[in-house]
């Protein structure tokens, strides 16, 4: 079995499912290009699956590799493969497709073929993002994802999109250029090649080292986004429909961080340890700053985006203090903040499809018309303020743990957030769910159907799953994180 | 798997299957089926730590990993039971007040339409509850020690469209986070330093702690530890600052006042301080601190007891001046004396808490003692058993709150530990304050002229409780005319069971818990603390101890609580009227209860918002998006108007503007090469 190339597989049939759709054309085909696109996320996700039964977790070298000459003047090639480290993502972005598929169904009435393509292309594109070992095809990939998401914002979006859309696109685009620049200087360094894992060996000195941290610092911090980069990320989410929401917070985030696991800190690992304080401070800067921030948001949407930044800080603090509890801690944080953060947002839009408008004022007493709905919106705002039991407390855990290991006032600005978390994602679900029925339209509001009792369950079972039993999730980490966290911590001068 | 452990399971596993039953299938099952099945779950999980408990007694504990839950470079996290004397004891207060308030709850939410998830809620509190007391290690702690917190967020709100239970939840979650914060940095610390969260392993490297200073701050690390440990008790048990949530959560049904806010979940603190006995004896400081920490709150939360008219808010200030006394009993290294009374206050303060509950209902849901008086005629059962409450509370001799309060006062007179005098003071004031506020309240209550139903013309209350959902307003009262009623039996059935161990389970047990072998080897005492060992050197049984209770200051101080008590609110009602005038100020500083709770809401929460607004308008919007990103669109436009101007179009200005450049070119190739 191992000589299926899963890895293409996960790649292709996404976009080549989503070419299909997009061939049903017009809206009179819409039942149909809703079924195929179902079809095709699931096919998309069964194809994952054996990238998690059949991973080794005991090696940390990379598995299901491919390798093909793709341009062979300039030694790109098309090679693939998955460490502990990419896999995780490579299923929860196929995963998440699946939810985002059943999420626009009704939802999305105009252009549904459009839509749905635009979707499964961008999955299969991240999926490729993820599983690159050649720094061309992982750009290619990189930068070809944004136009799928800048469509989806810029169509399907709210009032605003196309400010919004724009702002996306130069704000990420503009980043992403200095990074290749650094690729193409790390190519000449190489001596011709394009491979990451060669680059992972190449000794560079300090000043190299730090351009190229700074280059792809620009590029990865938009992308996570980091403080102070982060104020396209609240009026992308703003504008973006449900499902782009939910793409953008649960895969399109985790971009720029896992860009910093497999580029930064393997590639220029002295200025990476140079830099720590800075990204350490940025981080904080993040989680608290931006904590302040959400508490005081009055649209619900623009509050989970800021909630988003602030649980990314947690990330990037895990990745910058170089110890394994921490950076497993940053990866966990990753995997759940995908589940939780794309499920925030899906209530958000159950809501906002009802009410269409996504003002916290405008609601109140939603739980006495939509008891279940208040359910699952619970569940999902505790794990957002990160409850032990959900997946969303291990992270935050783990990294605290890890931050006190390296210093105790990192520790001690980190742990705020278990305040300010909790503060700002239950003081939102007070206003809108508790209290006496807000107004007429709360009143006729009607609870949840089968759609989306089905997706909000199924990633309900996913928090409660991960909070319960973490282990089969980190096991699969540890010795590639290892090998990262030793590889590190040599010097490369 | 031995059959023990499968009953290790069955416990918290039995109230977890009732609560899951009733909350996911409460409407397939409906009413009756929701209340069996919950009360199947905790009624099993009641039986099985019985015979645990006899398990044990025999001398067989467990300490042992359910499953592993994770591990991380060299942390293993697992989930685990640790079942030692201290942990069965807890097993059986916690199943078998629950298992009351279970029982209690099919009358007083009767007409409730919210009725299946009251019992999946208090079913899934038990369930963590157990989880918490049962732990062998600090990661099911803290999961126990939040679940809780949950549960009691989602029961305090239980009523959600009354604007005073969701404020009072969110302040609960709120300010527990806050002890949580501590709590968290504590047991980070445990991990960095010791490499382990299993208790056993850690408590195996409590002198090697002890012996180390913090790596960044150069603090004693064992002090650290102990201190952010006990800001997460302080949070949970409600010490002072962190009080401010457990008045607020009254809010709530009053059956989780008494399972939540009083017998259970806010004891978590002081259980927790007693299982890490091992640690914080390695600190002096941080055991001063907690001493302190908890005279405060004995006897400053008693004074606010007194000035309280609503019923269930007074039982709620007493409880928070117990939790100090337990707390003061941790300080001087008495851990024993704090979980008998912790065990104590449990049977007696849930049955005050019950008690008042059936007063709610035969006042129709009117909690202000100033409409109630002469209770007892009508109330017969209740009136009894809360006279036994408070009996027990105020610690008259032979009742279970005497021999639980004298011992904590006889440690804190033999300390010598910093702070143990000003403690002395406040917990021999606590006595008489504690006493003159119960008894306040016992003979407004069910003494004197009957004052209801002749008062605030309240509309009448057909189908109350499906009123209560609708209406913000909770307070109905008695019809004109109208007479109070006893409770059915469902509710008084959990009194008369509370009454008996408030009254007996102190003569029982005092021997083997604070001066036997009950405890040995699972709390530990260092040999520079006095503990109870002065105690025991005069213990001669729990009749001598009776008798000669009734010779010591703290009897004469309750007895003069009570008869002030009598005398004021019983043959001169004008005189606390008259006091109220004169001493105005004092009077306006406990009404409004130290003004902390203003303090709070101006600075913490007020602050809070000032610092988001600022950052968001100013930062974010003003100079990230105003200044950098916009001003950067701003910039090229500028650039682009400029260059603009160059593309006249205009043939002649190109040619013109060409020649100048081949100009320019040519001079500095001329002079360059």
């Amino acid at each position: 079995m191992t000589g299926m190339p899963f890895l293409s597989l996960a790649i292709w049939i996404p976009i080549l499912g989503g070419l299909l759709v997009l061939a049903t054309g017009s809206d009179r085909n819409a039942p149909l290009a809703r079924s195929l696109s179902m079809l095709v996320a699931l096919v998309g996700f069964v194809v994952t699956i054996p990238l998690f039964t059949q991973f080794d977790a005991s090696s940390s070298s990379m598995q299901f590799a491919e390798f093909l000459p793709w341009i062979p003047r300039f030694n790109i090639n098309y090679h693939l493969g998955v460490d502990g480290i990419s896999v995780l993502f490579v299923l929860l972005n196929s995963f998440i497709t699946i939810i985002v598929v059943m999420a626009g169904w009704q939802v999305i009435q105009e252009k549904v073929a459009q839509y749905m393509a635009a979707f499964l292309i961008m999955s299969g594109l991240m999926n490729g993002i993820f599983s690159a070992l050649d720094g061309i095809l992982f750009y290619v990939f990189f930068e070809a994802s944004l136009i799928p998401l800048y469509l989806v914002i810029g169509i399907w979006g709210g009032a605003n999109r196309v400010y919004a859309a724009i702002k996306f696109f130069l704000y990420t685009l503009l980043g992403s250029l200095l990074m290749l620049i650094a690729l193409l200087y790390l190519f000449m360094e190489a001596g011709g090649s394009f491979s990451i894992l060669d680059w992972h060996k190449l000794p560079l000195a300090m000043p190299a080292q730090t351009l190229i941290f700074w280059a792809f610092l620009i590029a990865f911090a938009v992308k996570v986004p980091m403080w102070p980069v982060h104020t396209w990320l609240p009026d992308a989410h703003v504008e973006a429909p449900t499902g782009g929401s939910v793409v953008l917070a649960a895969i399109a985030l985790k971009l720029g961080a896992y860009g910093f696991l497999r580029f930064s800190l393997p590639i220029v690992p002295d200025a990476s340890q140079a830099m720590a304080p800075m990204m350490i401070a940025l981080s904080l800067i993040a989680v608290i700053y931006i904590g302040f921030v959400a508490l005081v948001q009055t649209d619900m949407k623009k509050l989970v985006a800021y909630s988003s930044i602030s649980h990314m800080g947690f990330v990037t603090l895990g990745f910058f203090m170089f110890n394994v509890v921490g950076l497993e801690g940053a990866l966990v944080q990753m995997i759940s903040h995908g589940f939780v953060s794309g499920a925030m947002f899906l209530c958000i839009g159950v809501l906002y499809d009802r009410m269409h408008t996504r003002n916290i004022a405008d609601y109140g007493g939603v739980v006495k018309t939509m008891p279940k709905f208040a359910a699952f919106f619970m569940l999902f705002a505790m794990a957002n303020a990160g409850l032990p039991g959900t997946s969303g407390f291990i992270g935050e855990f783990m990294v605290v743990l890890g931050a006190v290991q390296f210093n105790f006032w990192v520790a001690f600005a980190a742990a705020t957030t278990l305040i300010l978390g909790a503060a700002y994602t239950l003081w939102m679900y007070k206003r809108v769910v508790f209290g006496v029925v807000g107004n007429s339209h709360v009143a006729e509001l009607e609870d949840i159907g089968g759609r989306e009792f089905a997706f909000l369950g199924i990633l309900a079972l996913c928090v409660l799953a991960m909070g319960l039993y973490p282990f089969p999730f980190t096991e699969v980490m540890h010795t590639s994180v290892n090998e990262l966290l030793r590889h590190v911590a040599v010097s490369k001068l | 798997m031995t059959d023990m452990q499968k009953l290790y399971l069955l416990v918290p596993l039995a109230p977890l299957a009732g609560a899951l039953l009733a909350g996911l299938f409460g409407k397939a099952i409906g009413r009756a089926g929701s209340h069996i099945v919950t009360i199947l779950g905790v009624a099993v999980a009641l039986a099985a730590s019985v015979v645990i408990f006899q398990d044990v007694q025999a001398g067989n504990t467990f300490n042992g990993t359910v499953y592993t839950w994770m591990k991380s470079g060299n942390l293993t996290f697992e989930v685990g039971f640790l079942i030692d004397p201290l942990t069965v004891m807890m097993m059986l207060v916690v199943t078998f007040v629950s298992l009351m308030v279970h029982i209690y709850t099919i009358g007083y939410m009767h007409d409730d339409p919210g009725y299946q998830r009251f019992f999946s809620y208090i079913s899934l509190f038990t369930f963590s509850m157990l989880m918490l007391v049962m732990s062998n290690n600090f990661l099911q702690l803290f999961f126990g020690w939040e679940a809780v917190g949950l549960v009691s967020y989602l029961l305090i709100g239980f009523w959600y469209e009354r604007p005073t239970a969701i404020y009072a939840n969110l302040k609960a979650f709120l300010v527990n986070r806050v002890g949580d914060f501590g709590f968290l940095l504590g047991i980070g610390l445990i991990a960095a330093y010791t490499g382990s969260l299993n208790y056993a392993e850690v408590f195996a490297k409590g002198s090697e702690l002890a012996a180390q200073d913090m790596a960044v701050t150069g603090w004693p690390l064992i002090t650290a530890i102990c201190i952010c440990l006990f800001i997460g008790a302080m949070g949970k048990s409600a010490q002072v600052p962190l009080h401010v949530w457990l008045p607020d959560s009254m809010e709530g049904p009053t059956p989780i006042s008494a399972l939540i806010h009083a017998a259970t979940m806010v004891t978590a603190g002081i259980f927790m301080v007693a299982r890490m006995s091992p640690l914080f004896e390695l600190s002096d400081v941080a055991l001063s601190f907690v001493l302190v920490i908890g005279a405060t709150t004995a006897l400053f939360m008693g004074f606010l007891g007194i000035v309280q008219n609503d019923i269930k808010r007074v039982v709620a200030y007493s409880t928070l001046s117990q939790l100090g006394y337990m707390t003061v009993a941790l300080g001087v290294s008495a851990y024993s004396a704090a979980v008998f009374h912790l065990m104590t206050h449990a049977f007696f303060k849930a049955l005050l808490f019950l008690g008042a509950g059936s007063v709610i209902i035969g006042m129709h849901h009117d909690q202000d003692m100033r409409n109630m008086g002469g209770l007892w005629k009508y109330m017969p059962i209740t009136w009894i058993t809360s006279l036994l409450g408070s009996l027990a509370l105020i610690g008259f001799p032979f009742f279970a709150g005497f021999y639980s309060k004298d011992s904590i006062i006889e440690a804190v007179h033999a300390s010598h530990i910093p702070g143990a005098g000003y403690a002395l003071f406040c917990v021999l004031a606590g006595v008489f304050v504690t006493a003159f506020y119960s008894f306040r309240m016992y003979f407004l209550v069910f003494h004197g002229k009957e004052r209801f139903g002749n008062n605030h013309g309240h509309h009448d209350h057909e189908g109350d409780h499906d009123d209560e959902e609708v209406s913000a307003d909770h307070h109905h009262g008695l019809a004109p005319g109208q007479k109070p009623h006893e409770s059915p039996w469902v509710v008084t059935l959990p009194l008369v069971l509370l009454a008996v161990p408030s009254v007996v389970i102190g003569f029982f047990t005092i021997e083997p818990m604070l001066f036997g072998n009950w405890f040995k080897g699972v709390i530990h005492v260092g040999s520079n603390h006095v503990g109870l060992s002065e105690l025991a050197a005069q213990f001669h049984g729990p009749v001598a101890m009776a008798l000669h209770g009734l010779q010591t200051a703290p009897f004469w101080l309750a007895m003069g609580g009570v008869v002030l008590a009598w005398f004021f609110y019983m043959v001169r009602p004008d005189i606390p009227a008259a006091i109220q005038r004169t001493f105005r100020p004092v009077h306006a500083l406990l009404e409004n209860k130290y003004f902390f709770d203003r303090f709070n809401e101006i600075v913490f929460a007020g602050g809070s918002r000032l610092i988001g607004k600022g950052l968001w308008k100013a930062g974010d919007q003003g100079i990230i998006d105003g200044v950098a990103v916009n001003g950067t669109a701003r910039l090229v436009g500028w650039v682009a108007q400029i260059s603009r101007l160059f593309q006249t179009g205009h043939l002649y200005q190109y040619a013109f503007a060409m020649i100048i450049g081949v100009f320019i070119l040519l001079t500095f190739w001329f002079n360059l090469v």
